[in-house]
């Protein structure tokens, strides 16, 4: 492969933009500090210098209305993409999104879409519970809208590219330290999950396309398959290395898009391993973790030799404190017993 | 005001808007209330000038948001009344295949971006279908009809603030008919016009006798082509009146009877007839004419919705999403 580049998340996410903006006209960012300070996270950096102030538009601040202005323009024919500085903000402009976006293709019978992606920055950076949130389920629970949670740079470039060429509305779930970037005026991050040795990382320059619906195994294994999503796809990769020196072999798998979600891909790989640990950031409760359970539990019931265990944070509003989300957060450690448990038939 | 400068074609097609939405609606009582039509319905009974005066202003290209009372703006942009009686009985054949009801109608064929069921949630979106207009560099505009209730949602004012800073081509109309729900505008609002906080946003603002056709015509007039010339935008302020509930049966128990009295006198298209005869421009035999016209429209209508077929579900299943080009 020529022109293949080791890149973090936000500068795969950038390169998408551009190219989609290059190819399409009609794609246009929509979003706060967008233009010359280049995002919070630097993912649409120079972006404005590229393609002027018209088709790169720093809105006010104003979540309602940036999402509003991108059903508006999607009606019209555009491929807005607008960027949440936080994914927790879009709850100021959730009407837009989960009862105009979301809602109005099946409300037009079908005759009116809304091609938009709308980018939410997600995940804990030890900046509290209004800012470190994964709020992805929200969005799971909203017919209408398509649900897509890169966990590498090279993933993230190609689902990018879908999610715009996409007629409906999809919601792109970016975990904020896989950026690999710092915020402007922000220390580095606590966890920098840049890995250069990682093929994930390695993006070549060519457009590509990942389809919705099909997802990655991050890795091959036999005895427990991990579904992982976001920053945990990392930490169970991690985790996958220290328990093959133990001699268990873990599938990771991950899900790319939680809507439309690759249902048969994760069947085959129960059939395989018949051991179902589901690590997510989120909290416990009702997420994206619950409802693959339910798939599982459902449909691939005769395949399991063990209860599904799922991972993730406590319920309750994350507090900033490092000490705190440490302790709580799934980490590489609680992944590692878990699955020795679990392996190990503790469970 | 000077009848005058106007001509009959326009002169007859702000009173047959008029007619078309307040007997469509009338009709649409009718069968709530001896069949079993389906759903619910805002009757815009009483302020159907509002509709109609901006009607004519508007030309091929301009785009329209609209609230949860918006048979009357669909008809005012020439949705087909066919198809919006099909889509209260929820028909196939209707606007939106059936599929959104009075609260969900969508024409973008003629620019019509939907009613909606969510107050003030029309006015973001109808600033977005402008920036596309002002991107596509055409001279058209998009009109977001809003009750004065929706004045008081947040969206409505990013949205006010967002269409003024970038200078787009939106006439806000907002349709003062005195009261949210059973709220009355004096237990929601410390000022006296609606239209007062424009100038807050950077826009001009003018309130007008929404029940006065004519009014609503020649300021929409002014408004659309500050609008169209690149100014930015207006907010326009409409004083009325809904003569019914608000929604389907509601009585309405908290107004006076003294007060719905006077604005029934104040009726719209009472109002116009009266002008349009003392003035000489119709005879009665014409405005008889021009009624039994309307009458037959909407006869046409309740026929096509009937003999359509009601939708099924299995349609529906798969309608959450757009099929992407080349996906099976």
């Amino acid at each position: 492969m020529t022109g293949v580049r080791t890149l973090n998340m936000s500068q795969a996410i950038n390169e998408a933009l551009r190219e989609e903006m290059a190819r399409d006209a009609k794609v246009i960012i929509l979003g706060e500090d967008v233009g010359q300070f280049g995002g919070a996270f630097q993912v649409t950096k120079k972006l404005l210098d590229e393609f002027g102030a018209e088709r790169v538009r720093d809105t006010p601040l104003s979540e309602a209305a940036i999402i509003g202005c991108a059903v508006g323009a999607a009606l019209m024919g555009y491929r807005p993409v607008a960027e949440i500085q936080y994914s927790d903000f879009v709850a100021c402009g959730f009407d837009q999104l989960v009862n105009q976006a979301a809602k109005i293709h099946l409300m037009s019978g079908g005759k009116a879409c809304v091609p938009m992606v709308v980018r939410l920055p997600i995940g804990a950076r030890e900046h509290g519970a209004q800012h470190d949130q994964s709020p992805e389920a929200w969005f799971m629970h909203t017919p209408g809208l398509k649900v897509v949670i890169p966990s590498t740079p090279y993933d993230a470039k190609g689902l990018l590219k879908t999610a715009i060429r996409d007629p409906n509305p999809v919601v792109f779930c970016e975990h904020k330290v896989l950026y690999g970037t710092q915020s402007v005026g922000g220390r580095g991050l606590p966890d920098q999950a840049v890995d250069s040795i990682d093929p994930g990382y390695q993006v070549p320059e060519e457009d590509y396309q990942i389809p919705f619906g099909q997802a990655s195994i991050k890795r091959n294994g036999k005895d427990l398959t991990i579904v992982a999503t976001a920053l945990m796809v990392q930490r169970a990769l991690r985790a996958a290395e220290v328990l093959a020196a133990e001699g268990i072999e873990v599938e990771v798998f991950d899900p790319r898009t939680l809507v439309p979600f690759d249902q048969e891909a994760l069947i085959a790989s129960i059939q395989k391993t018949h051991r179902l640990l589901i690590v997510t950031e989120e909290t416990l409760t009702a997420s994206s973790s619950a409802e693959i359970a339910a798939i599982v539990a459902q449909d691939a019931f005769d395949w399991l030799d063990a209860p599904i265990v799922r991972l993730g944070t406590p319920d309750i509003p994350l507090p900033f404190a490092p000490t705190i989300q440490e302790a709580i957060i799934p980490n590489v450690e609680r992944i590692l017993f878990t699955a020795r448990d679990l392996v190990e038939k503790r469970i | 005001m000077d009848l005058s400068t106007l001509d009959r074609f326009t002169l007859n097609n702000l009173l047959v808007i008029m007619l078309r939405i307040r007997l469509f609606e009338e009709a649409l009582f009718r069968a709530f209330m001896t069949e079993k039509m389906p759903g619910t319905m805002h009757q815009t009974t009483g302020q159907e000038a509002i509709a109609a005066g901006i009607s004519q202003v508007l030309q091929s290209g301009d785009v329209m948001t609209s609230t949860h009372r918006g048979h009357g703006h669909a008809i005012a942009k020439g949705v087909s009344l066919n198809q919006m009686m099909a889509e209260m009985y929820a028909r196939t054949t209707g606007v939106s295949a059936g599929m959104g009801g009075s609260m969900h109608m969508f024409d973008l064929d003629r620019g019509f971006l939907g009613t909606t069921g969510v107050v003030g949630a029309g006015l973001p979106i109808a600033v977005g279908a402008a920036l596309a207009l002002k991107l596509d560099g055409k001279a058209n505009i998009a009109v977001a009809f809003f009750g004065e209730g929706a004045a008081n949602q947040g969206a409505v004012h990013e949205a006010l603030n967002m269409a003024a800073v970038w200078k787009l081509p939106v006439l806000f109309v907002c349709e003062n008919n005195h009261y949210a729900v059973s709220t009355g505008f004096e237990r929601s609002f410390a000022i006296e016009r609606v239209a007062e906080r424009a100038p807050g946003y950077g826009m001009p603002g003018l309130t007008v006798d929404g029940n006065d056709v004519l009014a609503v015509y020649t300021a929409a007039d002014q408004a659309v082509t500050r609008a169209r010339n690149g100014e930015g935008p207006y907010f326009l302020e409409c004083i009325t009146y809904r003569h019914k509930g608000h929604s389907r049966f509601e009585p309405a128990s908290y107004r006076s009877k003294d007060e719905l009295e006077t604005w029934l006198k104040k009726d719209p298209i009472e109002r116009y007839k009266q002008l349009l005869a003392s003035e000489g421009i119709f005879s009665d035999e014409e405005l008889q004419g021009i009624g039994e016209k309307v009458r037959d429209e909407i006869q046409q209508a309740l026929e096509y919705a009937h003999h359509s077929p009601l939708v099924e579900a299995g349609p529906a299943l798969a309608l959450a999403f757009r099929k992407p080009v080349g996906e099976r």
